[in-house]
C-alpha cells in the first residue's frame, strides 16, 4: 500500500460541519476547531467548502512570520506557532493563500491545523478525515484516490504571481494539474 | 387536570434547556486524564446507528473516539454524532422521580413515584375500563424496552391502546412494503448503494438526516452511477445530482406513476419477472395509463423531458436503487407514494438483487427494530399481525397469558391523542416520546394534555411534554442500558452499557418491571436484566417475518451485527430480502397495488395559496429534547428559520434576516427568512425542532393517511407576510451561550 495522502474535494462536501466538530475534540488543541467551513453564497446554492491546513512545501505563514515561530517538520507537517516566539502579529492570517492560520487572542498565539499531529504520529487518521461522512476530507493511501474518485488530486495553485506547491491536495476534474485564481480577476464583481 | 404546574419561563429557569458546552471538568482539565475505558457502541440518534466508541472516566462518558473496524460507517459520524457525549454529565438531567406540587415538581423516593404511578393507572381504569390507559413508546428506545413497553401495555395494563413514535416515521413505508412484499424491512443492505448504476433519491434529505448515506451515493457516482433526486428543495446531495426534479409537495405519486407511464409505453419493463415473481401489474398499469409526461409535468411542475430522462435512466439500468424517507412519507397518502416507487423497481425487476431495490431509509435510532417487537397499535413481536389468531397464540404462550386475554388493534398515536381529547381515554404513560413538539396542531396536543386525568412520563430530561405531568419517572440515557437495536439496514447491532445511570436516576426497564409488579404481574416481567428481556424477545420472534431466534448477544459482536430473518443460531442472517423473487407472502410473489393521487388533506386556495413543508437540520434530532441541550449543535443552528426562494421574497418585500410570520389555517409562526434559491418559489420550508411558539407543528394539520395513520406534516397551505417586528420568542431572554439571531451564512 503506497503512502498516505489528505485530500480535500469541495465538490463532495454537504456542509454538516462534522469535520468542525470533531477537530474541536482534538486533544492538542481542546475546545477549539482549526477547521474552516464556508457556505460560499447560501442564496444562491448549497455549496459549502471545508479548507485544512495544506501543508506548503514552502509554507507562505513561515515566510512572512516576523518572530520566526512558524515550523515545518521533517515530515512535511507545518506546525501551529511556537508558543515563547509567536507575537501574535497575524501577519500569517493575513499572508497565507489559503486562510488558515487563526489567532488565538487569548493565548496571543497562532494556531493552525497540524494535520492531527497526535493522531497521525501514531497510525491514526486525522479527525476531520475520519468522520467526515461525505469523504469531502479524506486520509487515505495515495493509489487509492487515483483509482477510487472521479477527481484527481492537485497540489499546485497559483495565486496571482505567487506559486504554491502543498503536501494537501485539492481534488480537481481529470486533465487538471495546477489550480489557478487570480484576484485580480474578481475585482471587477458587484457584491 | 394536567397542566403545567409552573409558568413555563419558570420551569425551564429550572429544567432547561441549558447548553453543555464541554466535557466533565471542562476541557483543560480533560486533557490531562485519559479515558479509562473505550466502549465499542452506537450513535443514540438516527437510524444508521453509526459505529462509536464512547471515552469513560469515573462512570461518565467524557469524548468519543471514531470506531473505524465498524462496517457501515467505518469511523465517519455526524455532528450529533460526534457531540452526543455532552447528553451525558448535563445540568438539566433528571436526577430522581418527580411528583407534580403546588409550586412546580418535587423529588421523590421510588416507591412513592412508583406507587403512585401504579396506583393512579389503576383508579383510572377501574372507574373507566382498562381501555381508559393509554401507552405511548418511542422508537430510539432499544428492541428490549420497545418488546416490554408493548407487554406491558397489553398484559401488565390490559389496554389495546399502545403506539409509539415511529407512527411519525415509518409507517407509511411500513404499511406499503407489508402489503406488497409481505414484509416491512428495507430489503437491501447499505453495501449495495455502490454497486447500482441509477440511484433514485425520492423526499429524502440525506445530507442532513442520514448523513453517513452520502458517502454511499458518492461512491455510487465514483463508480459511474447516477444519482436523480426528487424533492421540492435542493439539499446539498443535490451538488451532485445528475438530474434533479424539483417536485410539487404532494405530488409525488403522480411523478412516480408518469415515470411508470413512459417505461410501460416504451416497453422497457421486465415482462418476465413481473409474470413470475408478482401479482397486480395489470390494475397498476391500467392506472398509470392516463399519466402522461404532460399531464404529469402539469401537476407535479417537473418538466416533461426531465420525466422522460428518470425514466429512461432508471428503466435502462441492469441495476436500480429508489431511496425514500419522509419527504414522501409524511403525507395523507403517504402510502400510495411509497407504493409508487415500489411499483417503478417492480415494474423494472429491480429487487432481490445486488444494487438493485426499493429502500426505505429509516429515520430514528431503532426505528427498525423498534416496530418490530409490539409496541406497535396493530402489532405483537416479531412483526406478527395482532389480528392473527396463530400469532397470539404463538405470543399468548411466551407471555404465559390466554390468548383471548391479549387485546385486540388499538388506536394509533395521533388517535390516542384524539382520544384523550374527546375524553375517551384519561391516563397516559409515555417514555421516550415529546408529542406536544413532534405530534402536527401542537395548540390541539396541549389541549389533550390538559385534560388527562393522570399523565405519567419516563424520561431522562424534562421534556416540554412532561411538563404536563403528574409524575417523572427519571430514567436512563441509551449508553446507560445494554440491549440491541435494528438499523435502517435490517443490521441486528448492540448497544453496550457504557455507564450507570448517575444519582437515583434508573433504567427504563427496571421501571416498567416495578410498574408491572404493583400492578400485580410480578411473575410475567421476572427480568433482572436486559438479556433476560432479549430472550424472550427471541421466542416471541420465533417464527414471524422479523425472526430473532438465532441472534445473540455475542453473535452480535463476533459478526458485526446479524441482518433477519435469522431463525436459528446456524443461520447466518439475511442481508438482502427476496434474493430469487421470493417474496414474503404465501404465494411467494410481491403483490402490487394500485397507487392513486389524491389532493393533500389541507389543499392550497386563494387565502392559503403557499406549501410549507417541514423537516430537519443537520445538527438537530427530532424534538430536539436532546440536541437544544448540546451547545455545539445549537450554536450550528440556534433557532428555526423560514426558507423562501428569493422570487417569493421579492413579492413580499422579504431579505435574509427579516422577521417572516407563516400562518396556516391553524394559527401563526413568526422566524427569520432564509432566502435561497434552493426552494421551489411556490415552497416555504421550516424546521420542526423547536417547542412552544418556535414550533412548526403549530402550523401542521392533523389530516392522517387513511391506512398508515402518519400525519401530513410534508403538505399543508399557508400565506407569508414580512413581520412588523421580532416576536415575543425572540424578544425574550434565550439560553445562556444561544444567539438572538441565526447566523446569516445559513
Amino acid at each position: 500500500m503506497s503512502e498516505y495522502g489528505f485530500f480535500v474535494d469541495p465538490s463532495r462536501c454537504i456542509g454538516c460541519e462534522s469535520c468542525v466538530n470533531a477537530c474541536a475534540e482534538c486533544e492538542t488543541h481542546r475546545g477549539h476547531s482549526m477547521i474552516h467551513l464556508d457556505f460560499l453564497d447560501r442564496r444562491e446554492t448549497i455549496a459549502t467548502v471545508p479548507m485544512v491546513c495544506m501543508h506548503c512545501d514552502d509554507p507562505t505563514c513561515a515566510q512572512v512570520c516576523p518572530a520566526d515561530a512558524i515550523k515545518k517538520g521533517e515530515d512535511g507537517i507545518v506546525q501551529s506557532a511556537l508558543k515563547p516566539r509567536c507575537i501574535a502579529c497575524s501577519n500569517c492570517v493575513l499572508a497565507c493563500p489559503f486562510g488558515v492560520p487563526k489567532v488565538m487572542v487569548k493565548q496571543e498565539q497562532m494556531m493552525k491545523c497540524d494535520m492531527c499531529y497526535d493522531r497521525t504520529s501514531v497510525g491514526k487518521r486525522p479527525m476531520c478525515a475520519t468522520v467526515c461522512p461525505s469523504q469531502a476530507l479524506a486520509y487515505l493511501p495515495k493509489d487509492l484516490i487515483q483509482i477510487g474518485r472521479r477527481e484527481t488530486p492537485v497540489h499546485s495553485f497559483r495565486f496571482g504571481r505567487q506559486a504554491v506547491t502543498t503536501r494537501v491536495a485539492v481534488m480537481a476534474p481529470v486533465g487538471r494539474t495546477e489550480i489557478s485564481l487570480d484576484v485580480a480577476d474578481y475585482l471587477w464583481e458587484q457584491p | 387536570m394536567a397542566r403545567p404546574p409552573l409558568t413555563l419561563d419558570r420551569l425551564a429557569e429550572r429544567y432547561g434547556p441549558h447548553l453543555n458546552t464541554a466535557p466533565p471538568g471542562g476541557w483543560d482539565d480533560e486533557s490531562q486524564r485519559p479515558a479509562q475505558k473505550l466502549v465499542k457502541t452506537h450513535c443514540c440518534f438516527c437510524g444508521q446507528q453509526c459505529g462509536i466508541q464512547l471515552k469513560v472516566r469515573d462512570n461518565q462518558v467524557i469524548g468519543f473516539e471514531p470506531w473505524e473496524d465498524f462496517p457501515f460507517n467505518r469511523g465517519m459520524l455526524c455532528p450529533k454524532g460526534v457531540r452526543r457525549y455532552l447528553q451525558g454529565n448535563h445540568p438539566d438531567r433528571l436526577l430522581q422521580p418527580l411528583l407534580r406540587a403546588d409550586d412546580g415538581f418535587r423529588g421523590a423516593t421510588w416507591d412513592e413515584a412508583l406507587d403512585f404511578t401504579a396506583r393512579r393507572l389503576r383508579e383510572v381504569q377501574e372507574r373507566h375500563g382498562k381501555d381508559a390507559v393509554a401507552v405511548y413508546g418511542g422508537a430510539s428506545l432499544t428492541s428490549e424496552k420497545s418488546y416490554l413497553v408493548g407487554k406491558f401495555a397489553r398484559v401488565a395494563l390490559g389496554t389495546r391502546h399502545v403506539d409509539y413514535n415511529g407512527r411519525l416515521c415509518m409507517v407509511s413505508a411500513g404499511t406499503a412494503y407489508k402489503a406488497t412484499f409481505g414484509v416491512d424491512r428495507s430489503p437491501n443492505p447499505w453495501s449495495d448503494i455502490p454497486k447500482a448504476q441509477v440511484v433514485l433519491v425520492a423526499g429524502a434529505n440525506v445530507a442532513e438526516c442520514a448523513p453517513i448515506t452520502t458517502d454511499y451515493l458518492w461512491r455510487m457516482r465514483d463508480a459511474g452511477g447516477k444519482l436523480i433526486l426528487v424533492d421540492p428543495r435542493m439539499t446539498p446531495i443535490s451538488r451532485n445530482a445528475d438530474l434533479y426534479l424539483p417536485v410539487r409537495p404532494g405530488t409525488d405519486v403522480a411523478l412516480f406513476s408518469g415515470l411508470l407511464h413512459v417505461v410501460l409505453r416504451d416497453g422497457l419493463h421486465d415482462r418476465e419477472f413481473l409474470a413470475d415473481h408478482t401479482t397486480g401489474f395489470d390494475a397498476v398499469a391500467a392506472a398509470v395509463e392516463a399519466w402522461d409526461p404532460r399531464r404529469t409535468a402539469e401537476l407535479t411542475g417537473v418538466p416533461p423531458e426531465a420525466i422522460e430522462k428518470a425514466a429512461r435512466w432508471f428503466a435502462e439500468a441492469d441495476r436500480a436503487i429508489a431511496m425514500h424517507a419522509r419527504g414522501i412519507e409524511h403525507h395523507s397518502k403517504g402510502v400510495e407514494n411509497c407504493l409508487g416507487l415500489i411499483n417503478l423497481c417492480l415494474a423494472t425487476g429491480n429487487i432481490g438483487r445486488e444494487g438493485a431495490g426499493c429502500m426505505m431509509i429509516t429515520g430514528q435510532g431503532n426505528g427498525q427494530g423498534g416496530r418490530e417487537h409490539g409496541q406497535k397499535c396493530d402489532q405483537l413481536p416479531g412483526q406478527r399481525s395482532i389480528s392473527d389468531p396463530a400469532a397470539r397464540e404463538h405470543v399468548a404462550r411466551v407471555w404465559n397469558v390466554p390468548a383471548e386475554q391479549i387485546p385486540q388493534a388499538g388506536y394509533s398515536a395521533v388517535e390516542i391523542m384524539e382520544a384523550i381529547h374527546r375524553g375517551e381515554i384519561k391516563a397516559l404513560l409515555s417514555i421516550c416520546f415529546n408529542p406536544l413538539v413532534s405530534l402536527p396542531d401542537s395548540a390541539y396536543t396541549r389541549e389533550a394534555l390538559d385534560k388527562l386525568e393522570f399523565f405519567g412520563v419516563v424520561d431522562f430530561f424534562l421534556s416540554e411534554t412532561a411538563h404536563h405531568a403528574d409524575v417523572v419517572l427519571a430514567g436512563s440515557l441509551q449508553e446507560e442500558e445494554e440491549g440491541i437495536v435494528c438499523s435502517a439496514e435490517g443490521r441486528v447491532i448492540h448497544i453496550r452499557q457504557a455507564v450507570t445511570p448517575p444519582a437515583d436516576a434508573r433504567n427504563d426497564w427496571w421501571i416498567y418491571v416495578e410498574l408491572a409488579r404493583r400492578l400485580g404481574q410480578a411473575e410475567r416481567f421476572p427480568y433482572r436484566e436486559p438479556r433476560e428481556i432479549f430472550d424472550e424477545l427471541r421466542e416471541a420472534s420465533r417464527g414471524g417475518p422479523a425472526d430473532y431466534a438465532g441472534i445473540t448477544y455475542e453473535r452480535i459482536d463476533q459478526e458485526q451485527g446479524l441482518f433477519w430473518p435469522c431463525p436459528s443460531e446456524d443461520h447466518p442472517g439475511t442481508p438482502r430480502l427476496f434474493e430469487g423473487g421470493r417474496f414474503f407472502h404465501d404465494d411467494g410473489r410481491a403483490h402490487m397495488q394500485v397507487a392513486e393521487y389524491r389532493e393533500s388533506g389541507d389543499p392550497c386556495d386563494a387565502e392559503f395559496p403557499l406549501f410549507l413543508t417541514t423537516g430537519r437540520v443537520v445538527s438537530h434530532y427530532l424534538s430536539g429534547t436532546q440536541t437544544r441541550r448540546i451547545g455545539p449543535l445549537v450554536a450550528q443552528y440556534p433557532e428555526p428559520r423560514v426558507e423562501l426562494h428569493p422570487r417569493l421574497a421579492l413579492q413580499h418585500g422579504i431579505a435574509s434576516d427579516d422577521w417572516v410570520t407563516v400562518t396556516t389555517r391553524r394559527t401563526v409562526l413568526t422566524a427569520q427568512a432564509l432566502v435561497v434559491r434552493t426552494i421551489r418559489p411556490d415552497t416555504v420550508f421550516v424546521p420542526y425542532h423547536w417547542p412552544g411558539e418556535r414550533s412548526a407543528n403549530q402550523l401542521t394539520h392533523r389530516t392522517l393517511d387513511p391506512r398508515s395513520k402518519i400525519p401530513e406534516f410534508k403538505v399543508s397551505a399557508c400565506r407569508i407576510e414580512k413581520a412588523a417586528s421580532a416576536p415575543a420568542w425572540a424578544v425574550q431572554s434565550l439560553p445562556a451561550g444561544a444567539s438572538q439571531k441565526a447566523p446569516a451564512r445559513r
